[in-house]
């Protein structure tokens, strides 16, 4: 089998997501990397340590990525084959594999939890906020393009040598061009949200920007990281990089602590594989409760303090 | 300006939501809502429109059944809306989505396709990006801010970690997220107007698109739901509880 994955550089180095692609692309069959930034060979290394034997490499400079890169990879599948291609759920993961479903005309199956080669492609996903698991079998010919929910895999190292590389050249996207002029990283503090042990999330019942200090002292005295509901992030009292659930981060922390968090369907797909859950919420049927290994039915203003 | 706006009726995600038991497709009840993450790209449309002097079209495929979702944009302020029902395009894949939205489109003329990043319902999160691809225009993406100047557009593009500025020549696509654009609310005058709108429709034979499956579900099961534990009321003591379990799995 061919499989390819797409993974891309950031701050110096491969982004974890392309890694975790890899340990699942590496069971499936011989893997290439189509690879994009401004890599160097340690980036290469980490690929190869992870599985990729050959990676293909394409710096798409301040263009934003998917037109050229789409146009590159096209190309690169219509000359060397391949049974799937592999993306993750980022942002340019997701661009890129709708433009080049469209290019190629190929199928595209959106947010994988696991994937199935053993005979034809099956893959798993979960829908109507991860109730129900759905398995789909993809008809016609390959390769077939394959996006993946965050965490679906786990990042292995497993000693692979340096891979074969390949520069790619950069195309001229034309009338599909776009420019990026600037690039803004909005600090957050403390531990990655992704990676912490411990997550402290606030929802809209924290009542303020100052309401929702209570998380963050919460946070500080676990050492976790803290985690707000699209609620608070439209209200400005965190940025977006807090957001868990669809339209933002999946945590799958050992311990989760929701505050003053209903449990919307759209929340609870981001969190709801964190081993111990606590949930605080003064409405008796938040749906939140539903999942919580411990729920207290009362007030942040009054719980939390005492914690502290 | 004309603006396309790309929108979906989806059922009202209050109800829970049933699958059919033999092609395990979402049921679609005839009263259908406006999907939410669509109210913002319609909100985002008019902005433009009003700023520019232009007009909104919208573009829906899918069971048309009331038409409940497509007036509520209307009453928002869009002109028209162009609707692609067909019961040849049941079950058919992203790809024949965005032919037949792309096609649709192309027959009316734009300057700027708004849609918005994800679906409620469907959440493939690409129907946008594979338009782009075959109307052959810049994808801003993830766009949190929209500006409109002479003969570009700017956005903020949301990223995981903060956010960059892209500007691209227009004719454009934008994939809009929720964040600063807080959609209208329609006023009882663009309700009363939304009911005599010209809603055209049209086939995928009438545009050339044929319909394509890529993908069978083989298989739907219940995922095993977390279990609910203790559900402790508060009477000034309950906090304890917090501290007993986060020592008990070592995090104190
Ligand atoms: C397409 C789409 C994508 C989305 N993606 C996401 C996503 O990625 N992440 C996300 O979080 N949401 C997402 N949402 C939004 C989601 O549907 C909910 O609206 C959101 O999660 C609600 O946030 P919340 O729990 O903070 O607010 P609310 O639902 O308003 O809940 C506030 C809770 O606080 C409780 N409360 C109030 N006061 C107190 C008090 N003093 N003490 C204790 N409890 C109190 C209330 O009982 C209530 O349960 C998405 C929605 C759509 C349509
Ligand atoms: N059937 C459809 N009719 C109109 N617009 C659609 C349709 N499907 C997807 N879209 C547009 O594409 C966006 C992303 O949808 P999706 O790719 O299904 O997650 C939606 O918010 C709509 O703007």
């Amino acid at each position: 089998m061919g499989i390819w994955v797409f993974a891309e550089e950031q701050d110096g180095a491969p982004l974890e997501g392309g890694l975790e692609l890899l340990a699942k692309a590496r069971t499936l069959g011989e893997v290439s990397v189509f690879y994009i930034g401004t890599a160097s060979d340690s980036s290469f290394a980490t690929l190869g340590d992870h599985g990729a034997s050959t990676v293909y490499h394409l710096d798409t400079g301040d263009d934003l990525p998917a037109a050229p890169a789409a146009m590159a990879f096209a190309d690169l599948l219509t000359q060397h084959g391949g049974d799937a291609v592999l993306f993750g759920p980022g942002n340019t993961d997701r661009d890129l594999a709708g433009r080049l479903a469209a290019r190629l005309g190929k199928p595209l199956v959106a947010g994988a939890l696991d994937i199935d080669m053993a005979d034809g492609i099956t893959v798993t996903t979960e829908i109507l906020g991860g109730m129900k698991a759905v398995t789909t079998t993809v008809v016609g010919d390959g390769p077939a393009l394959i996006t993946t929910r965050p965490k679906a895999f786990v990042a292995e190292a497993v000693g692979g040598g340096v891979p074969s590389l390949v520069p790619v050249t950069m195309a001229d996207a034309g009338a599909s061009t776009a420019t990026i002029t600037e690039r803004h990283v909005e600090a957050s503090e403390g531990p990655d949200l992704e990676a912490a042990p411990v997550v402290v999330t606030g929802g809209r019942g924290l009542g303020s920007a100052e309401g929702f200090e209570l998380v963050n002292e919460l946070a500080g005295l676990l050492d976790g990281a803290v985690g707000g509901t699209r609620a608070v992030v439209d209200a400005g009292w965190v940025p977006y990089s807090y957001q868990v659930g669809q339209t933002g981060k999946t945590v799958k922390p050992s311990v989760y602590i929701a505050c003053a968090v209903s449990g919307a369907m759209q929340h609870v797909v981001g969190m709801k594989g964190s081993s111990t859950i606590i949930a605080i919420n003064k409405d008796p049927d938040a749906p939140i409760f539903a999942l919580s290994d411990l729920g207290i039915v009362g007030d942040v203003h009054k719980v939390v303090p005492q914690l502290i | 300006m004309n603006i396309a706006v790309c929108v979906k009726q989806i059922p009202d995600p209050a109800a829970p939501y049933e699958l059919d038991g033999e092609n395990h497709w979402v049921v679609r009840p005839n009263d259908q809502v406006l999907d939410d993450t669509d109210r913002v790209g319609v909100e985002v449309g008019l902005q433009l429109a009003e700023a520019s002097g232009g007009t909104v079209t919208l573009f829906s495929m899918g069971p048309s059944g009331s038409l409940q979702g497509i007036r509520q944009a209307l009453a928002m302020g869009a002109d028209k809306a162009v609707l692609i029902d067909d019961d040849a395009l049941k079950g058919s894949d992203a790809l024949t989505t965005a032919r037949i939205l792309t096609a649709a489109i192309e027959r009316e003329g734009y300057d700027l396709v708004v849609a918005g990043m994800e679906s409620t319902d469907g959440y493939t999160g690409a129907v946008p990006q594979m338009m782009s691809e075959m109307l052959d225009v810049p994808c801003l993406s993830f766009a949190r801010k929209v500006d409109v100047a002479d003969d570009g557009v700017t956005i903020e593009r949301q990223t995981a970690t903060g956010y960059e500025v892209v500007s691209a020549q227009m004719p454009a696509l934008l994939a809009v997220t929720a964040g600063v654009f807080e959609p209208r609310y329609p006023t009882f005058k663009g309700i009363m107007q939304a009911k005599s709108k010209p809603v055209d429709t049209a086939t995928a034979a009438d545009l050339g698109v044929e319909p394509h499956t890529s993908q069978v579900v083989s298989g739907v099961s219940d995922v095993a739901a977390r279990e609910a534990g203790d559900i402790v009321e508060d009477e000034g003591e309950a906090y304890l509880k917090i501290v007993e379990l986060l020592e008990q799995v070592k995090v104190i």
